[in-house]
C-alpha cells in the first residue's frame, strides 16, 4: 500500500503544526488587550487636583500639543518600577506627561510624589470613573495623545526606557511633525 | 502507599457519612418515647437549614447589597447585562461574578445607566465603546470571530464526512487486482467447465 505512505507522515505533520501553533501562541502577550479607543478622541473629563496640589487635570489641558497621559497609583508596584523612567523623561522636557492618579486614598499620591519625585505636568485624582472612560483595566497604562486630543497609542504595563526609545518617542516625533 | 491512602480516604468518607447522618437522625434516636413528634420536627428543621445553606453557597455572587437597585425589574436587567460583560481584570469571569474593583465600578456604572433610562443595548454599547469587543462574553459574529462561531459546525461537518467515507469504503470492497481477476475467472471456468482445467 504505497499510496497511503503519506498517512504515516500525518501524525508527524499534525504534531509539527500544533507545535508551531503553540509556539506562536506563547509569544502572544495575553495580558495586553487592544484598546478600543485608538484614533478615537480622548474622553472629556475634569479631574480634581490631589489634595492641596493645584491644579487638577481636565481634557482641555490636552488640546494643541502632543502629550503622554499616564495612569498611576501609589498602591501599584509596577508604577514604582516605571517611575524612574518617567522622571528621566520629564527631565528631558521632551513631552508633557499628565498623570491620572487612579483610585488612591487621601494623600497617598502626595507622599508618593513627595518621596519619588513628580514627573507630571498636571495630576488629576480619579475615583475610577475617568479611568473607565479611558478604557483603563489596570495601572499603569500610558496613552499617547495627539494635537487634536485623539488617543493614538496605548501602552499597558510599566514603561521601560526601551519602550520609550523604540515606540513612544518616535511616535511623538511623528505626531509633532 | 496509594492503597493505604485510598483506604484512609474511604474510612474518612464513611465516618463523614456517619457524622452527617447522625446530625440529622440523632434527634430522632435520642428522643424519649412520646417526644418523637418534636424530635421529627427538629430533625426536619436541621435538614431544611442545611439545604438552604447549601443552595446559598451554590449561587455565590459578587454583587453587594449596596450596589443593587431598589426596583427589582431594573435590578434583574442589570444582572442580565452584568452576566454578559467580561471583567477585564479576571478575564474569564463576568463582572457579575468578579470581586475585582473594576468589576464593582462597572456594575455600579451599568446600574446608573439603567436607572437613567437607557436600554440594555445602549448600556452594553457604552462599555463596549471603551473596552472593545473583548468585554463581551458573547463575542459578535464578524470576520475575526467566524472561526470561533463556525468552528464547532466545521468540526461536525468534517466528522460527518469522515464517517460517511468510512462506511462507504466498508460497503464497497476494493476493486480486484489483475491477478485476482485471473484467479477468479480461472475458478469460475473450473466451475462451469470442470473438464477444461485439466
Amino acid at each position: 500500500m504505497n499510496r497511503r505512505g503519506w498517512l504515516y507522515a500525518l501524525p508527524v505533520l499534525i504534531f509539527v503544526g500544533l507545535a508551531a501553533g503553540f509556539y506562536y501562541g506563547l509569544q502572544i502577550d495575553s495580558n495586553t488587550l487592544p484598546s478600543a479607543l485608538i484614533d478615537q478622541p480622548a474622553p472629556r473629563f475634569d479631574l480634581p487636583p490631589l489634595p492641596g496640589h493645584e491644579p487638577g487635570f481636565s481634557s482641555a489641558d490636552l488640546a494643541g500639543h502632543v502629550s503622554l497621559v499616564n495612569t498611576f497609583a501609589s498602591w501599584c508596584t509596577p508604577c514604582r518600577a516605571e517611575h524612574p523612567v518617567l522622571q528621566a523623561l520629564a527631565a528631558t522636557k521632551r513631552v508633557p506627561i499628565y498623570g491620572i492618579n487612579y483610585k488612591d486614598k487621601g494623600d497617598a499620591a502626595l507622599s508618593w510624589i513627595g518621596a519619588l519625585g513628580n514627573p507630571y505636568t498636571r495630576i488629576g485624582a480619579d475615583d475610577g470613573r475617568v479611568g473607565i472612560d479611558w478604557g483603563v483595566y489596570g495601572v499603569p497604562e500610558t496613552f499617547v495623545v495627539d494635537r487634536a486630543s485623539r488617543i493614538r497609542y496605548k501602552h499597558v504595563g510599566p514603561l521601560t526606557q526601551a519602550d520609550l526609545d523604540r515606540t513612544i518617542l518616535p511616535l511623538v516625533a511623528r505626531l509633532e511633525k | 502507599m496509594i492503597g493505604a491512602d485510598w483506604k484512609r480516604c474511604r474510612a474518612e468518607k464513611r465516618s463523614a457519612f456517619r457524622r452527617l447522618s447522625s446530625f440529622f437522625l440523632d434527634p430522632l434516636v435520642h428522643a424519649r418515647w412520646g417526644d418523637w413528634r418534636n424530635a421529627l420536627r427538629f430533625s426536619a428543621l436541621r435538614l431544611l437549614v442545611s439545604l438552604a445553606v447549601l443552595c446559598g453557597a451554590g449561587s455565590a455572587q459578587a454583587v453587594r447589597p449596596d450596589e443593587m437597585l431598589t426596583n427589582p425589574a431594573l435590578e434583574a436587567r442589570a444582572r442580565d447585562i452584568s452576566r454578559d460583560l467580561r471583567c477585564l481584570v479576571c478575564r474569564n469571569q463576568s463582572i457579575d461574578d468578579s470581586d475585582a474593583d473594576l468589576a464593582h465600578d462597572l456594575r455600579v456604572l451599568v446600574r446608573e445607566r439603567i436607572a437613567a433610562g437607557e436600554s440594555n443595548e445602549q448600556v452594553i454599547g457604552f462599555v463596549r465603546a471603551r473596552y472593545g469587543d473583548f468585554v463581551l462574553l458573547r463575542p459578535p459574529f464578524a470576520i475575526g470571530t467566524a472561526l470561533l462561531w463556525g468552528g464547532p459546525l466545521l468540526v461536525l461537518l468534517l466528522g460527518g464526512v469522515a464517517i460517511a467515507r468510512f462506511y462507504r469504503r466498508r460497503d464497497e470492497p476494493p476493486p480486484l487486482s489483475p491477478e485476482e481477476r485471473q484467479r477468479l475467472s480461472a475458478m469460475l471456468g473450473e466451475e462451469t467447465d470442470p473438464g477444461s482445467a485439466r
